[in-house]
């Protein structure tokens, strides 16, 4: 009798649905440990092949004689575009990778909203309208803002776009119109005006410029938390279209990205010690402007550079090492040589650690993805309030492109724009060999004390070549 | 299904999603986002289910770039996510023979 019932189709379809989601839970905990994480990602994997397969059966969903060739003609596309993409990203390229990802994502339910809205409107089905418009009209927003803002944000670390914050006169208010249009025509539409085919274009519209204005002025030091907002916004719509499109799957997948993008935002703010709220309003933009108060570069004193003979002299008889990474270290893609380096400092007895700031780098985790592509044991690797108490016993340590996350004007500058913010305490080791392109700021734009303390040495030049000629004179001493 | 029943679904989802993605650690945070990229594939499900319904050139078209994205999603996130946790799994000796290929991709 139950399995009479269970394998009516609707009834199975659901079920499968169930299942579905059950594993994207399941997958999703497999996560928590490096050792589980790849079964984890498999199992999810499984769910999602489930689902799709599922959807594929309910009846209708096939039928037309074109419907079948075009569905295939997406799945083909889509593999055809992400399988390359994803087999050949280099995982220095990683945050653009995941930005363009959200993109597409916000972009594919803005889209189903679109249609879904043309299509029921057309057939004005009424039960519709209480039903499904809500959740229709806020995913159409939000996957349109995500979608648009996404793709900016990848432009912007790929640097076709420049990473500092461009900002237009009135941004703010400019921004606050555009939201007020976006809500406004939804409640409009809601409320049911008829020229409503024109208005969903102007909502879809109106968040697309929205989505733009909020990314551009944020700069590339805010990117974890941009990006982590932005996968927060696409699964929180695909959320909203699972309730449109009364399926449990979509409801739970898209919930549970909605829920780790908006774990991860918090947790990246607090790294930054920034409200989620000011970052949107506008990165760094407006307290580079005014460096009133702050000692200018000059007034600071020289700084001391120095050489990979004398650098490397003094990590071999060190007998404590911390190497602090940053988006330096990516850019150079200088994490293979860091490993070489590691190697040879422990070959000659000397400790190794990672000192691994939550938003170094461009994304959630940057760092800890580079240096195990690296091969570097992730035992190693110590978050930052673990290896802060452990400066002091460092002799020195080495900052390879890290800026802002090691800038002591965060503890002791109250007029700095990063005033506040927990960094990575080098200032309180032995002695820091800082590993530097040029004497450039930061991608912040803010000056770092850091550089002029006596006991800090620069080291000038690309970080891998750099880490290499480091690496081979302490191979000959 | 009922609205309120969705809704119900939807805030358990997200207590459950907090539950678990809160027990990640900060090292796996980016394979997490790439793996949580794919799950919001799902998208690719609407996409499925609107296609015989649409009318005409435009929703055809559309309806097709949103399955591609969504399968864009799903292929590239799973297998991206694949490839990054594979290089945090403790390597003993047997995968080193795998590694050089991806070390080439990856560290150039």
């Amino acid at each position: 009798m139950i399995a009479t019932i269970f394998l009516q189709q609707a009834n199975f379809i659901d079920a499968c649905y169930i299942v579905a989601f059950s594993l994207f839970i399941y997958g999703m905990s497999g996560l928590t440990g490096p050792r589980t994480a790849v079964r984890g990602n498999m199992i999810a994997a499984v769910g999602m092949l489930i689902a799709i397969i599922a959807t594929l059966l309910t009846p209708h969903v096939l039928s037309g004689s074109s419907t079948p060739w075009l569905i295939a003609l997406g799945l083909v596309i889509g593999t055809a575009i992400g399988l390359p993409a994803a087999r050949n990203v280099k995982m220095t390229a990683m945050p653009q990778m995941v930005a363009l990802f959200n993109g597409v994502g916000g972009g594919a339910v803005a889209i189903i909203a679109w249609i879904e809205y043309r299509h029921h409107f057309q057939s004005g089905l009424s039960f519709w309208v209480e039903k499904s418009q809500i959740p229709t009209l806020f995913a159409a927003i939000v996957g349109s803002i995500s979608f648009w803002g996404s793709n900016i944000a990848f432009g912007k670390l790929q640097e076709i776009l420049p990473g500092r914050p461009i900002k237009l006169p009135g941004q703010s208010a400019i921004n606050g119109v555009l939201f007020v249009i976006c809500v406004g025509s939804a409640i409009v539409l809601a409320a049911g005006v008829h020229s409503q085919a024109l208005f969903i274009i102007g909502i879809l519209f109106a968040a697309a410029l929205l989505g733009n204005m909020v990314v551009l002025p944020i700069g590339g030091a805010d990117m974890p938390v941009v990006i982590s907002l932005l996968n927060a916004a696409t699964g929180l719509s695909a959320a909203a279209t699972g309730i449109a499109l009364n399926n449990t799957a979509m409801i739970v997948g898209g919930m549970i990205v909605g829920a780790s993008g908006s774990i991860l935002t918090n947790l990246m703010a607090k790294a930054m010690n920034r409200s989620v709220p000011a970052i949107v309003a506008g990165g760094f933009g407006g307290a580079i402007a005014a460096p009133a108060g702050a000692p200018g570069a000059e007034d600071r004193g020289p700084v001391r550079s120095t050489s990979a003979q004398d650098v490397a002299i003094q990590l071999s008889y060190a007998r404590q090492v911390v190497i602090a990474p940053g988006y330096g270290m990516a850019v150079a893609q200088a994490q293979h040589a860091v490993r070489e380096l590691e190697r040879a400092l422990e070959a000659k007895g000397v400790e190794v650690k990672f000192a691994i700031h939550p938003v170094a780098g461009r994304m959630p985790g940057h760092m800890n993805v580079l240096l195990a592509e690296a091969d570097v044991p992730y035992d190693l690797l110590r978050e930052m309030d673990e290896i802060n108490p452990e400066f002091p016993r460092t002799d020195v340590t080495l900052v390879i492109g890290a800026n802002d996350v090691t800038n002591p004007a965060a503890k002791n500058e109250p007029g700095s724009p990063i005033y506040g913010m927990p960094i990575l305490e080098v200032d309180r080791s032995g002695a820091v060999i800082v590993l530097k392109r040029s004497m450039a700021s930061g991608f912040a734009g803010i000056d770092n004390p850091l550089f002029y303390d006596p006991k800090t040495a620069l080291l000038f030049g690309d970080a891998k070549q750099s880490v290499s000629d480091i690496t081979s004179e302490v191979h000959a001493l | 299904m009922t609205t309120i029943t969705e809704i119900a679904i939807l805030v358990l989802a997200a207590f459950v999603g907090f539950e678990v993605i809160s027990k990640v650690p900060n090292t796996l945070h980016t394979p997490l986002m790439s793996g949580t990229n794919a799950i919001h594939g799902i998208v690719v499900l609407g996409g499925l289910l609107l296609m015989h319904e649409a009318h005409g050139v435009l929703e055809h078209a559309l309806l097709v770039i949103a399955i591609a994205f969504g399968t864009i999603n799903i292929v590239g996130g799973f297998v991206v996510t694949d490839r990054m946790l594979a290089m945090f799994k403790r390597k003993p000796d047997l995968p080193e023979a795998a590694a050089p290929e991806e070390l080439e991709g990856g560290g150039k």
